[in-house]
Formats: structure tokens, sequence, C-alpha cells
């Protein structure tokens, strides 16, 4: 019983210190801002490490941006326009959701396209073992590898 | 006969978009982000000077000529890589350089600069990175060419080398330069 309260203890301290860990602390008024703010840089990509978002990379423009990104939340910006504010100087690049361009067709339905590709594939292959009734040739003992 | 060959079409079709990946990440450094900036005006900025602190310099200060502004700092050892060639540019004359000492103590950057080599027409200071931001540096070293009329012509992320100058730079100014 003792040991199940260790676990939970040591579950809740790592769950409450990788929150705490998003580094810098800033001067938020309420958990309603840090909230606001928490989601906002898990959504912005870090420029300078590619698969952080800027909540989480410890980059040192990582670091500038987020205060960048707080300071505008001050100034009464909404999301898309500090979305806007970081695009006109990184590009879409700090998106993790990329907006819907010609430039990114292939982005968004290209895996719908290689999942339907599948799909088509499966069914020839399921109708043509329905159609011949078993053609599979018997396998011989040279082909085992 | 077709049917047999599909898996064939199928390899070849993944080879070429795989040689396709790897071409395009030779040409250019995939993680490099381009410029937004390209062909608009460069942002505005009143930055001190490193050498003259009380002296504010800005953009419409450096119009009528065009210049690469160089982004560097003390702790950047790619600056160190770069320096030479920036160096050589700016004492052939063939275009200005103006540095931009990114998140810097002053002290450390004249010291280096004291140590290397002072090759900059003008350095302006950004001790906070704010105006960095506003061009879109997320890292040293960085250049930015700017054509006379304050517009941004080019930006190449990483240290210059003298390919880079003689490809990308000096031939963007002879469009503009008469």
């Amino acid at each position: 019983m003792k040991r199940i309260h260790w676990l939970t203890a040591l579950v809740w301290l790592l769950l409450v210190s990788s929150k705490a860990l998003a580094i810098d602390p800033l001067p938020f008024k309420d958990a309603a801002e840090e909230d606001r703010f928490r989601a906002l840089t898990s959504e912005l990509r870090c420029v300078m490490c590619q698969n952080q978002s800027l909540a989480d990379s410890n980059a040192m423009i990582a670091g500038d941006l987020r205060k960048e990104v707080f300071a505008l939340m001050q100034a009464g910006k909404t999301d898309a326009e500090i979305k806007d504010f970081l695009t006109e100087r990184y590009t879409d690049f700090v998106l993790y959701d990329p907006p819907l361009q010609s430039k990114t067709w292939l982005l968004w339905f290209g895996p719908v396209a290689i999942l339907l590709a599948g799909v088509i594939v499966v069914i020839m292959i399921v109708r043509r073992r329905a159609a011949g009734p078993d053609q599979a040739p018997t396998p011989s003992n040279d082909e085992e590898w | 006969m077709i049917r047999r060959l599909l898996p064939f079409f199928a390899f070849v079709a993944l080879s070429a978009l795989l040689y396709a990946g790897i071409r395009l990440s030779q040409e250019r450094d995939p993680n490099a982000i381009p410029s937004p900036l390209i062909g608009k005006p460069a942002p505005e900025f009143a930055l001190p000077a490193l050498h003259q602190p009380d002296q504010i310099v800005r953009k419409s200060d450096l119009l009528g000529q065009p210049y690469l502004l160089n982004v560097f700092a003390s702790w950047c050892p790619s600056c160190r890589v770069e320096h030479p060639v920036i160096t050589e540019l700016s004492r052939s004359g063939r275009l200005k350089v103006i540095g931009f000492n990114y998140k810097d103590q002053r002290e450390d950057a004249l010291r280096w600069l004291q140590q290397f080599g002072d090759p900059y027409a003008q350095i302006l200071v950004d001790a906070d990175g704010r105006a960095g931001i506003d061009f879109g540096v997320y890292g040293a070293p960085e250049s930015f060419l700017i054509g006379a009329d304050g517009k941004v012509l080019h930006k190449h992320v990483g240290p210059v080398t003298p390919e880079v100058i003689e490809r990308e730079l000096l031939p963007l100014l002879q469009g503009s330069q008469p």
C-alpha cells in the first residue's frame, strides 16, 4: 500500500515538474492566460530546432520568441494576429498547422492519396483471389527463401 | 507483361522521388528558413552603434548604397569561420558590409573585433534580439543583402563563403547598381 502511495507521488511529481519545466518564468496574471500561452506556443514551431515546439525548446531564439508572444498577448493581440506576426517574419515554417495552399496540397492530401492507392491494391488482390478458385501456385521448396 | 513490371515501375518511381529529395537537400540547406522579406523593404530599425553607443543608426541612414547586413556575435563559432571571407569582401570594396551585433555583450564584441579585426563600415547593436526578430533572424551568422533603396535582395543563413558572394550576392547587385 505504501508503495502505491510512493508511485502516485512520483507520477504526480513528474507531471508537475514537466509543466514547471517550461523554462523561463513569465508574469502571467492568471491561469487562463497561462493556459492560452501554453496552447499557443505549443502550436508554434521553433525556428532553430525543427522538431520542437516553441513551448518546449531551449534554443535562445525560442526564448526570445516566447517573450515576444507574451508581450503581444499583453498588448491584446489575438492568437491569429500573433501567428501572423510570426509568419510575416519567419514564414509558415513556424506553424505546426500549415495553411492549405497550392504548394501544400501534397502535404495535406498526399497521405490520403497513398491510403486510397493502398485500398485499391487490396481490393484488386481480394477480387482476384475471389474470382479465380485457388490459382495460387503450389510453393516449391526453392521459393521458401 | 505490364502487370509483372508494375513493381519495377513502382521501384523506379520511388527511387526518383528519393533521389529528387537528396538533390534538393544538396542544393540548399533544408533547415534554412527562406526569408519572407525578399523583395520587400527591410524592417525599420533604430539601433545604437557599437563604437559610439550614444549614436542611433536608422534604416534611413543607410539608404543610397547597397550593403550586406551581417549578423554576428562573439559567442558564435561559425562567425569566426566566415570572418576572413567577410573581411576580404569588405576590403575589396565590392560591397559595403554593416555588422549586426546580435545578442552580445558590448565588451565581448569589442574584444572579438580586436582579436580578429573589424571589417565593418558600421556596427549596429541589437542587444536583446528584438530588431533581429523583425528581420527574421534565428541564429548567427546570417546575412542580408539590402539594396540601395532599402529592399531586402537576399538572405543567406550560415557562414558566407566566397561561392556565396560570387554566385548569390554579387549577381544581384548588378541588377540594382548602374
